[in-house]
C-alpha cells in the first residue's frame, strides 16, 4: 500500500509502492534506451553533410518556390478533376465492398466463426496497406491512369470503413433485432428492418469521413502513376519546377480544407 | 389547416384503404429530384472521363495472376538483407519519430486549446496543425528529402511532423473538452500554472493521450511503408524496387511481413489503452 | 393448444433456466407467469418461439412440434406466435407504419419488404391495428418520438399483424407507469377476448396479474410451484414464489431496471481518432 509507516513510526504516504517504482524506472530506462539505439541506427545511414546543408537548401527550396507560377493552374483544373473522381468513385465502390464484408466480419451477423475470420482477414489486409501501395501494385497490373487510382482507393477503403461499420453492428441493441426475428422474418429482412436502420447514421458518416481521407489520399497517388494531380506534382518535381509545386500545394490545400469541411458539416448534420 | 395536416390525413386515408408508401428520405420534391439528378450528371460525367486502355489492362491480367500466385509462394529468403535492412530502418524511424512528435505536440496542442492559451499563440499552433494535417506524409517527405538528402532521417522528421499535427489536434480537442470544475478545484488550492497543469489537466488527458501515441505508432508504421517511395528510408524503398523489378514473391513476402507487424501493433495497442483506462 | 412437456434449458455456462416444465395452455386464455427476477420466466417464453433454444423436452402448438423445426418452417411457427417485448423493441429509426408492417415480414418476400411494398390488405389491417390502439395519427412519425405507452401500442399491434394464434408478452409494463401499465395490460386482455388469442405474460406486478390473467402460474429458480386461478394465489403462495415478505402491506411492483442506452457514441470517437490516417 502507499501508506507505509517510517522507523519513527509515522505514517509516509507516497505516490506509489516500492515495486511499482522499481518497475517504472526500469520501464524508462528500457524506452530511454530503446530510442537511443534507434537514434543510433539513423544517425549512421544519415549522411551529416547534408544534413549541415539543410537551412541552406530550405532556404533556397523557398526561394525556388516563392512566387508560385499562377498562370501554371490553368492545366491542373482537369487534373484536380481527376482526382476529386479517384477520390469519390474510389470511395463509393469501396463503400459498396465493405458493406456486405462488414457484416460478415460483425459477431452478431455474420453466418459462420470461419466466414468471419476470413472477412476480418480482408480488413485486415486492406487497412494495413497504404492506398500508395496499393496504387503501386495496381499501377504494375493495370497500366499508369486513373483507373488503377481508383481501385486503388477502393481497395484501401473496404478495411477501413469494414472495420469502422463492423464495429457498429457489434454495438447495435439487440432487443428489436430479436423482435424482429420472432415476426417469423427471413435472415436477410431481419438485417434490413432489425439491422440496417440502426446503423445507418453510422454508415453515412464514416462514408462521409473516408470520403475525406480519400480527397487527401488521392493527391499523391500521382505519384506512382495512378492519375490526378499528383501526376502533375511528380513531372513539376522532375523538372524542379518549384514555383509550379507550390501552386500545386496551394490547390491541394484549398481543395483538402473544403472537403474537410464539407464532411464536417454533413456528419455534424447526421448525428 | 396546414399543408402539413392535409398530407398527413391523406396519408391516413390512403392507409386506410391499404395504400401506404414510405415517406421519402428528402420531403422536398425538388430539392429530392435535382439531387438525384444531380448525383446521375455527376457520376456519368465521371465516368466518361475514366480512360481505360484496356489493352494495356488484358496485358497486365497476366501479371495479376502472377502476383496473386506469388502471395502463395511469398520469397523471404532471396532479397533478405534488403528487407531486413529495410524493416529496420522502418522501425526505428517509427520509434523515434513518434516519440520525438509526441513530445513536440504537448506544446503545439496545449497552444492550440482556445481555454488555455491567448489567442496569437493559438493561431500559429492551428496553423501548424493545419498545415501537418493536409498535406500527405510523402509530400513532406519529398520537401525534407531536398532538404536532409535521402535516408531515414529525412523520413524521421517527415513522420515526426504528420505525428504532431495529429496528436496535437487531438490533444488541444481533449483539453477544450476538459472538466472544468476539476482544475477550478485545483487553482482554489493556490496552485501555480504548472501545478495547475500537473494535478487537473494532465490526469484528464493523460489515458487518452498514451492511447492515441500507441495509435499513432501504428500509423507511422504504416506510413514508413510509403515514404521510402520518394528515398525517405525505410522498407518502402525495398518494395518500391521489387515492384519495378516485377519480383511479385518479394513484394508478397514484404505485404505479408507488414500486415504481420501492423496486426501485432493493433493488438497490443489495445492491450495497453485497455490498461491505460 | 400449446403444450410444454418436460422443457429444460441449461446454459452453456452450467446455470439450469428451466427444469422440468409441464404446462398446457388451452385456446383463449390469457396466462400470467410470475415469479422473482432470475426465475427463468423470459427464457420460458423464448423457449416458446425458440428465440431461445430448449435444451430438452417438447414444445408443441396445435398439431406442430416446435422443437424440431428449423430454417422455413420455423419461421412459419413464429408468424402465429405474436411477442410484445418489456423495451417495447421497436426499431426507433423506422417509421411506426413500418414498424407495424414489419409484422408482416414472415409473410412477404424480401423485395418486397425491402422496397416497403406491402400487399394492399397487409396495409389496411395494419392501419385498422392502428386505430384500435389509439395511433392512427402517428403513421409517419418515427418510433422513437412516441412515449414508452405509446411505443408498447405500437408493439401489440405489430404482433397483432402476424395475425398470430398465441402472444408472447415479455414484462409489458416494466417500463411504463401505473396508469399507462393499467391501459396497456386492458388493451392486451380486450384483445385476446376479441380475437380469441391465447397469452402468456411475464409480469411482476402481481396485483396487475390477478387483476388482468384468467390463471397466474408462479414459477421459482425454473421450476412451476403454483398453478392456479388469480384469486387462489395466497400470501403463502407468494411467500413460496418469491420467498419471505410480508405480502398484505406491501403490493409494490419490482420494476426491472430500464436498459442503458445503446453505446453508439462510441462510433463516433473512433472516427475522430482516425484523424489523419
Amino acid at each position: 500500500m502507499p501508506v507505509s509507516l517510517t522507523p519513527q513510526g509515522l505514517p509516509a504516504w507516497q505516490q506509489r509502492t516500492t515495486r511499482a517504482q522499481w518497475l517504472q524506472y526500469a520501464a524508462w530506462l528500457l524506452g530511454i534506451s530503446l530510442f537511443l539505439l534507434c537514434w543510433k541506427v539513423i544517425s549512421d545511414n544519415t549522411m551529416w553533410v547534408f544534413v549541415e546543408d539543410a537551412g541552406r537548401q530550405g532556404s533556397d527550396l523557398l526561394s525556388r518556390m516563392l512566387p508560385p507560377r499562377w498562370d501554371y493552374a490553368s492545366v491542373l483544373w482537369k487534373p484536380m478533376w481527376d482526382t476529386l473522381n479517384i477520390a469519390t468513385l474510389g470511395t463509393a465502390i469501396g463503400i459498396m465492398m465493405a458493406f456486405p464484408v462488414a457484416f460478415l466480419a460483425a459477431r452478431n451477423t455474420t453466418p459462420h466463426p470461419l466466414v468471419r475470420s476470413v472477412a476480418l482477414m480482408v480488413i485486415v489486409s486492406s487497412r494495413s496497406i497504404n492506398s500508395l501501395i496499393w496504387a503501386m501494385l495496381l499501377v504494375t497490373i493495370l497500366g499508369p491512369g486513373v483507373l488503377a487510382g481508383i481501385i486503388a482507393i477502393a481497395l484501401r477503403s473496404i478495411g477501413f470503413v469494414g472495420k469502422l461499420l463492423y464495429e457498429a453492428i457489434e454495438e447495435i441493441h439487440p432487443t428489436p433485432v430479436e423482435a424482429i426475428s420472432a415476426t417469423g422474418a427471413t435472415r436477410l429482412q431481419v438485417m434490413n428492418y432489425g439491422v440496417l436502420p440502426q446503423i445507418m447514421p453510422a454508415f453515412a458518416g464514416i462514408s462521409v469521413y473516408r470520403w475525406d481521407i480519400n480527397i487527401r489520399e488521392s493527391t499523391v497517388l500521382g505519384l506512382v502513376g495512378a492519375g490526378g494531380i499528383g501526376l502533375q506534382l511528380n513531372a513539376s518535381i522532375n523538372n524542379l519546377a518549384w514555383n509550379q509545386v507550390s501552386v500545386i500545394f496551394i490547390m491541394i490545400f484549398a481543395t483538402v480544407l473544403v472537403s474537410e469541411w464539407i464532411s464536417a458539416r454533413v456528419r455534424h448534420a447526421i448525428i | 389547416m396546414s399543408t402539413r395536416e392535409t398530407l398527413l390525413e391523406s396519408r391516413a386515408q390512403a392507409a386506410r384503404q391499404g395504400r401506404w408508401q414510405r415517406l421519402p428520405l428528402i420531403e422536398n420534391p425538388r430539392w429530392r429530384w435535382g439531387i438525384a439528378i444531380g448525383v446521375v450528371v455527376y457520376l456519368v460525367l465521371a465516368l466518361a472521363s475514366v480512360e481505360v486502355n484496356w489493352a494495356r489492362v488484358a496485358e497486365g491480367a497476366g501479371r495479376a495472376v502472377n502476383f496473386l500466385s506469388a502471395f502463395m509462394q511469398p520469397d523471404f529468403v532471396s532479397r533478405q538483407k534488403d528487407i531486413v535492412a529495410g524493416l529496420l530502418e522502418s522501425l526505428t524511424m517509427t520509434l523515434t519519430s513518434t516519440v520525438l512528435g509526441v513530445l513536440l505536440a504537448i506544446p503545439v496542442g496545449l497552444g492550440a486549446a482556445r481555454n488555455i492559451s491567448p489567442l496569437p499563440v493559438y493561431l500559429v499552433c492551428r496553423g501548424i496543425i493545419a498545415v501537418s494535417r493536409t498535406f500527405q506524409e510523402i509530400i513532406i517527405a519529398i520537401l525534407f528529402v531536398v532538404m536532409f538528402g535521402f535516408g531515414p532521417l529525412a523520413g524521421m522528421i517527415t513522420l515526426a511532423f504528420a505525428t504532431i499535427g495529429f496528436m496535437a489536434k487531438l490533444l488541444a480537442e481533449d483539453i477544450e473538452d476538459l472538466d472544468w470544475r476539476q482544475v477550478e478545484a485545483v487553482r482554489a488550492t493556490g496552485a501555480s500554472w504548472w501545478q495547475t497543469m500537473n494535478h487537473a489537466v494532465q490526469p484528464q488527458v493523460m489515458p487518452r493521450l498514451i492511447g492515441l501515441s500507441v495509435y499513432r505508432l501504428d500509423i507511422n508504421f504504416r506510413e514508413s511503408a510509403v515514404i521510402g517511395i520518394v528515398g525517405a528510408g525505410g522498407i518502402g524503398a525495398t518494395l518500391n524496387t521489387s515492384l519495378s523489378r516485377y519480383e511479385y514473391d518479394t513484394a508478397a513476402a514484404i505485404l505479408l511481413i507488414i500486415i504481420a507487424i501492423v496486426l501485432l501493433c493493433e493488438y497490443s495497442s489495445s492491450h495497453v489503452r485497455r490498461w491505460t483506462q | 393448444m400449446l403444450t410444454l412437456s418436460g422443457v429444460t434449458k441449461r446454459y452453456p455456462t452450467g446455470d439450469r433456466a428451466l427444469t422440468d416444465i409441464q404446462l398446457t395452455l388451452p385456446k383463449g386464455q390469457v396466462m400470467a407467469l410470475i415469479g422473482p427476477s432470475g426465475a427463468g420466466k423470459s427464457t420460458l417464453i423464448r423457449c416458446v418461439n425458440r428465440l431461445v433454444e430448449p435444451t430438452q423436452g417438447s414444445i408443441r402448438l396445435e398439431e406442430t412440434e416446435i422443437t424440431r423445426l428449423s430454417g422455413n418452417a420455423l419461421r412459419q411457427a413464429r408468424r402465429s406466435m405474436g411477442m410484445i417485448f418489456q423495451e417495447y423493441a421497436l426499431v426507433d429509426r423506422l417509421s411506426v407504419m413500418e414498424n407495424v408492417l414489419s409484422g408482416r415480414l414472415g409473410y412477404v418476400g424480401f423485395w418486397r419488404s425491402f422496397l416497403r411494398r406491402y400487399p394492399q390488405d397487409a396495409v389496411a389491417e395494419a392501419f385498422r391495428l392502428l386505430e384500435r390502439v389509439g395511433l392512427p395519427h402517428a403513421i409517419d412519425k418515427r418510433a422513437d418520438a412516441l412515449s414508452g405507452g405509446q411505443r408498447q401500442r405500437v408493439g401489440i399491434a405489430r404482433a397483432l399483424l402476424q395475425s398470430p394464434k398465441l402472444l408472447l408478452v415479455d414484462e409489458p409494463t416494466a417500463s411504463l407507469d401505473p396508469k399507462t401499465s393499467r391501459q396497456i395490460m386492458r388493451l392486451i386482455r380486450e384483445l385476446c377476448a376479441e380475437r380469441e388469442l391465447a397469452a402468456i405474460i411475464n409480469i411482476h406486478d402481481v396485483a396487475l396479474a390477478q387483476q388482468f390473467a384468467d390463471r397466474i402460474v408462479g414459477l421459482r429458480a425454473g421450476e412451476i410451484v403454483f398453478d392456479g386461478l388469480p384469486n387462489e394465489l395466497t400470501s403463502d403462495m407468494l411467500t413460496t414464489i418469491y420467498g419471505e415478505e410480508e405480502w398484505d402491506t406491501t403490493p409494490e411492483p419490482m420494476d426491472d431496471e430500464p436498459a442503458a442506452e445503446p453505446p453508439r457514441a462510441r462510433v463516433f470517437e473512433g472516427l475522430a481518432a482516425g484523424g489523419a490516417q
